[in-house]
């Protein structure tokens, strides 16, 4: 710990020699670039990886800029929890979720974007003159004499949570509890019967009214192979199952056997079948027009 | 060194927040603009605890880090669940808050 | 008899003083059934429904003439007091009795009142009698009984009312009962129409009246006819002559009255018992009874006995000229009875000298008039219900007892002595020369007119050719119908007589309405004589025009503008439809059209800008998630904007 303070204080003073502000002055001139740098490119790059990454350079800069301003712990936590665990939580969740559509920099909502960065320039406007009204001129008092009130910065941040704000820290830690709870309940999914076996399942399998392989394809065994006309199972039945569901339904299925039938008689009476059979010209065509015109008085 | 120059520098980084939650749509990068403007403003805190001399700004930005890692937490779950069951992670895509 | 005689004693024991107006007590006593039982019968016929078909007719004849009974008896024991003591008040109950404001249900019985109840009863139920017949065959009969039951018990409120209040009441009630008989047969468009005309044209004069009663409370803080005759002499002059011409009005909307005379002549849709008993003997007089009932207003204001004598003038020289041109028998009579109204108007108009042959007149008019009516509906009768008279002629031989008792009817209306109609005419004739030349002029001339038309009637109807429709096959009426005829005929040919002679009419009324012998320039032979050369005059034209020329069954179209403003009824409905209807209409339809386009406009516009900015405002909740947070920031940036101006400016 004594490490690390002296470190905030050897880059808040900057470098021996030179007037004590200029070192936090050149810090935060560095870091606030690049982490407004990083914040644009977190916003404008059309990856969500890239986001990420954007928002890691942000975060780390901050991070620099707590220290610069005698933050020592939370610059620390500030690079630890979150742009370790948190981000890397995104990076996590990222590579679970993929890249879809949504990546797409092309705005959908109609004028979403106008108004979004006149919402941008009004806010920011806002802001500033709200800070600059407010705080122009106004001097840093410094945390020296704070943190070293209770020895350091983390003794003094200890005792002030352990004092002063403790019903605070105490309810943070039931939400921190039932956050993740709540992550746990919403991403659990739960089996709720065992997986099954291979003999269980092959038992399934045969069990009555099941088809232990594929159903007949219609019009297998029937004249034509339309795919309203059952097939015929070899004891000359119609095999129902065999045409599909919605044609049985709306009565698109048709009697195979009563086809047949009226086939067998064409043949016996050898009359000519006409050109506009619906189910095209079957085998032995030419055979049946010979022999009605023979037939033919 | 001014104060200020933090709180601008503070100000900037929430308006762009801000305006990354408005114009992106996918879900994750939405999260990442609002961890921004969170991180905006334990910057802010920071700065004003320097200012005033005391430990209260660092120890609510402090407060801040560990809502905003239950939110993050919470938050990524959610779109989690939501990426199962709509195959999306666009914020767009679930507007059943219309009628 | 009995009761007479105790009502006798107990009157002549009670012993009070004269001119007083005396709390009615034993035979007295009785005046509320007058009312009540005819009121009684009506109730009991509209309410028992169709199982009284069989008896309704004569349960309400024997209403009516338990009342005309009834009301004999009153006269007899009224005779029998002093003269200046006949006047019996006989309060019901409070009807109403608020803060400063009391009304009271009150009867006041005196010789005026008991002449009106005579009247009505007697000739009410001689037409009850005739209606059994002349009704027989209508499906409704009942419903028509009962409705001349309502009549006459409101006529009798009417009269027997002792404050201008319960007056109105029967007012009302007689418009009611006539707009319902009018319109008895409702399922004829015309009947119905003329329904209607008549309670709207009544509800002007009716509007008059309840304004004058207002201002009577409002100025004297009473209107019972005591009250007012205490109190009037001190009222504003301006405020007195308000009251009469408010009265008039009233009198002109129920009797028809120039101006509102229209209603009359459509009446006659009705059946013709109902044009007999209301639109002839009764309620249309009911205007005059006003007049003479506030005889002491009228006394104290000239303006509005001029406005009274002009009205009656105007509409006396009307109903003549009206009735010349009418082919239809009833309206024909309706015309006459405006004529013969008019007469009684005038006569009321003329003060203390007039009064008492105004009522004369009314109650010969009431006999022979009812009389003619009963006479033309059985004409009708037997002439398939045809009225125009150019399709009869020579109908005396086919209804001999029509023709002898029409006949009397007409010798009265004309004037030739010794007839009723002479008795009570010529002495308005008298009175109204002694106050106002020409008002006596245009009476003289009436007369004249009246002989003219009724020969004109009586020849057209009874003698010259038969114009007979085909099929049509006259006859006479049965003895329920003929003989209250001739009742009446025998009340026409000697009821003047009996009245001026026997009754001695002038005495008899002069307690209540005051009378004055008329001196007027002319001698009395000499207007006597004047008068009858008139009529002659009048009645030999008619009889050389329409008896010994023929009728063409055709009413001619090439005639005079006079013939044609006579038929249409001098333009009377053309003038209410040119003032009143057409701006009343144009009115209407501006109203209407400023409720659908402005007001409607107004607030289905409002509401349809609503719908529209909701429309839009719709589009704002898009769903998405993004646009919530554009409005989120939008609206923080107001916000924060606004602070700024407020902590900047």
């Amino acid at each position: 710990m004594n490490a690390l303070a002296n470190l905030g204080s050897v880059v808040a003073a900057g470098p021996i020699g030179v007037e004590p502000d200029t070192g936090e002055t050149v810090t935060f001139w560095v870091c606030a670039t690049l982490a407004v740098l990083g914040g644009l490119g977190m916003v404008l790059s059309r990856k969500a990886v890239h986001s990420a990454l954007f928002i890691a350079l942000t975060m780390i800069n901050l991070a620099v800029l707590y220290i610069a301003q005698d933050a020592l712990f939370l610059g620390m936590v500030q690079i630890i929890v979150y742009t370790g665990a948190v981000m890397m939580l995104f990076v996590f969740v990222l590579m679970v979720v993929g890249v879809d559509a949504s990546d797409s920099l092309v705005e959908t909502l109609k004028g979403q974007r106008l108004l979004a960065g006149i919402a941008f320039v009004g806010f920011l406007g806002l802001l500033l003159a709200g800070v600059v009204e407010a705080f122009d001129g106004v001097p840093f008092v410094g945390l020296e004499a704070a943190n070293t009130a209770q020895g350091t910065n983390v003794e003094g941040i200890g005792a002030l949570i352990f004092t002063r704000y403790l019903l605070a820290f105490e309810v943070t830690a039931a939400l921190l509890i039932t956050a993740a709870v709540g992550a746990m309940v919403l991403t659990h999914r739960e089996r709720v019967e065992p997986r099954k076996s291979q003999p269980e399942l092959s038992t399934e399998r045969f069990a009555p009214g099941r088809h232990p392989v594929n159903k007949p394809s219609p019009g297998v065994y029937a004249r034509n192979n339309a795919v309203s006309m059952p097939a015929l199972l070899p004891d000359g039945s119609t095999a129902e199952d065999s045409v599909p569901g919605p044609l049985r339904v709306r009565g698109d299925a048709r009697e195979a056997d009563l086809l047949a039938l009226a086939e067998a008689e064409h043949l016996s009476a050898h009359e000519a079948v006409t050109v506009d059979d619906p189910y095209g010209p079957g085998p032995g065509q030419t055979d049946r027009q010979a022999s009605g015109e023979e037939s033919r008085p | 060194m001014n104060p200020t120059n933090y709180l601008v520098l503070s100000a900037i980084l929430f308006s762009i927040g801000a305006a990354g939650v408005l114009v992106r749509r996918n879900a994750i990068v939405v999260f990442m603009c609002i961890e921004l403007m969170l991180n905006a403003s334990n910057l802010a805190f920071v700065t004003f605890a320097r200012m005033n001399g005391t430990l209260d700004g660092q120890v609510v930005a402090f407060f801040v880090m560990v809502v905003a890692a239950a939110e993050v937490v919470v938050g990524l779950a959610i779109i989690v669940t939501i990426f199962r069951t709509r195959n999306s992670a666009s914020v767009d895509e679930p507007n059943l808050l219309r009628l | 008899m009995a009761v007479i005689t105790t009502g006798l004693t107990i009157l002549t024991e009670g012993a009070p003083n004269p001119g007083e107006v005396v709390a009615a007590s034993g035979t007295f006593a009785l005046a509320p059934l007058l009312i009540a039982i005819p009121l009684a019968s009506a109730v009991v016929l509209l309410l028992a429904g169709r199982r009284a078909n069989a008896w309704g007719h004569l349960l309400g004849t024997a209403a009516s003439a338990a009342s005309a009974v009834l009301g004999v008896v009153l006269l007899v024991a009224m005779m029998g007091q002093p003269e200046d003591a006949r006047t019996f008040n006989q309060p019901l109950w409070t009807w109403i009795d608020v803060g400063s404001f009391s009304a009271d249900v009150a009867l006041q019985l005196d010789p005026l009142s008991i002449s009106f109840v005579l009247l009505v009863t007697i000739v009410g139920s001689l037409i009850h009698v005739y209606s059994v017949g002349y009704m027989a065959h209508d499906p409704d009969r009942r419903r028509f009984f009962a409705y001349l039951n309502l009549f006459i018990a409101a006529m009798l409120l009417l009269v027997l009312a002792d404050n201008y209040l319960l007056l109105y009441v029967g007012w009302e009630g007689v418009g009611l009962a006539s707009y319902l008989l009018i319109g008895f047969w409702y399922h004829k468009p015309s009947a119905a129409t003329a329904a209607k005309k008549a309670f709207v044209v009544n509800r002007v004069g009716d509007f008059g009246l309840s304004v004058a009663i207002m201002v009577m409370f409002a100025t004297m803080g009473t209107f019972s006819f005591a009250g007012v005759n205490e109190t009037i002499a001190a009222v504003d002059p301006d405020t007195v002559t308000w009251i009469g011409l408010l009265l008039l009005l009233a009198a002109c909307g129920k009797s028809a009255q120039f101006p509102l005379q229209s209603w009359l002549l459509d009446a006659m849709e009705g059946p013709t018992p109902v044009s007999a008993l209301i639109h002839a003997a009764t309620m249309v007089t009911a205007g005059v009874y006003l007049i003479v009932r506030s005889n002491a207003i009228y006394d104290l204001t000239q303006t509005a006995q001029l406005a009274v004598v002009l009205v009656g003038t105007i509409t006396l020289l009307m109903g003549a000229i009206i009735g010349t041109a009418k082919d239809d028998i009833k309206k024909g009579l309706a015309g006459s009875t405006m004529s013969q109204i008019g007469y009684m108007v005038l006569a009321a108009g003329l003060g203390p000298v007039g009064y008492v042959f105004a009522i004369f007149h009314l109650l010969t008019h009431g006999m022979f008039k009812a009389g003619l009516f009963l006479g033309a509906g059985s004409v009708m009768h037997g002439m398939n219900d045809d009225v125009n008279m150019r399709h009869y002629g020579a109908l005396r031989a086919a209804m001999v007892v029509t023709w002898a008792t029409f006949g009397l009817g007409f010798l009265a209306i004309i004037g030739i002595p010794p007839f009723s109609g002479f008795w009570s005419k010529d002495e308005i004739i008298k009175a109204a020369f002694a106050e106002h030349t020409v008002a006596g002029v245009a009476a003289l001339l009436g007369a004249g007119v009246t002989a003219f038309y009724m020969t004109r009637m009586m020849a057209m109807t009874f003698h010259g050719k038969a114009r007979w429709e085909p099929g049509v096959h006259p006859h006479e009426s049965p003895a329920v119908m003929t003989v209250p005829m001739i009742v009446l005929a025998v009340g026409s040919a000697f009821g003047g007589l009996a009245l001026l002679f026997v009754g001695n009419i002038e005495e008899w009324l002069a307690p209540v309405v005051g009378f004055e012998k008329a001196a007027g320039p002319i001698p009395t032979s000499l207007l006597i004589a004047m008068t009858m050369a008139v009529v002659v005059v009048g009645a030999v034209i008619g009889w050389r025009q329409y008896a010994m020329r023929d009728v063409p069954r055709m009413a001619p179209m090439q005639v005079s503008w006079a013939t044609r403003a006579a038929r249409a009824d001098l333009y009377g409905d053309a003038v209410n439809e040119a003032v009143f209807m057409r701006p009343g209409q144009y009115l209407t339809r501006t109203l209407v059209w400023t409720d659908n386009k402005v007001i409607d406009g107004a607030v289905n516009g409002t509401a349809a800008g609503i719908g529209g900015l909701s429309a839009r405002a719709r589009r704002w909740q898009s769903g998405y998630v993004r646009n919530y947070a554009l409005s989120m920031l939008l609206g923080a940036v107001l916000v924060g904007a606004a602070l700024a101006l407020v902590r900047f400016a």
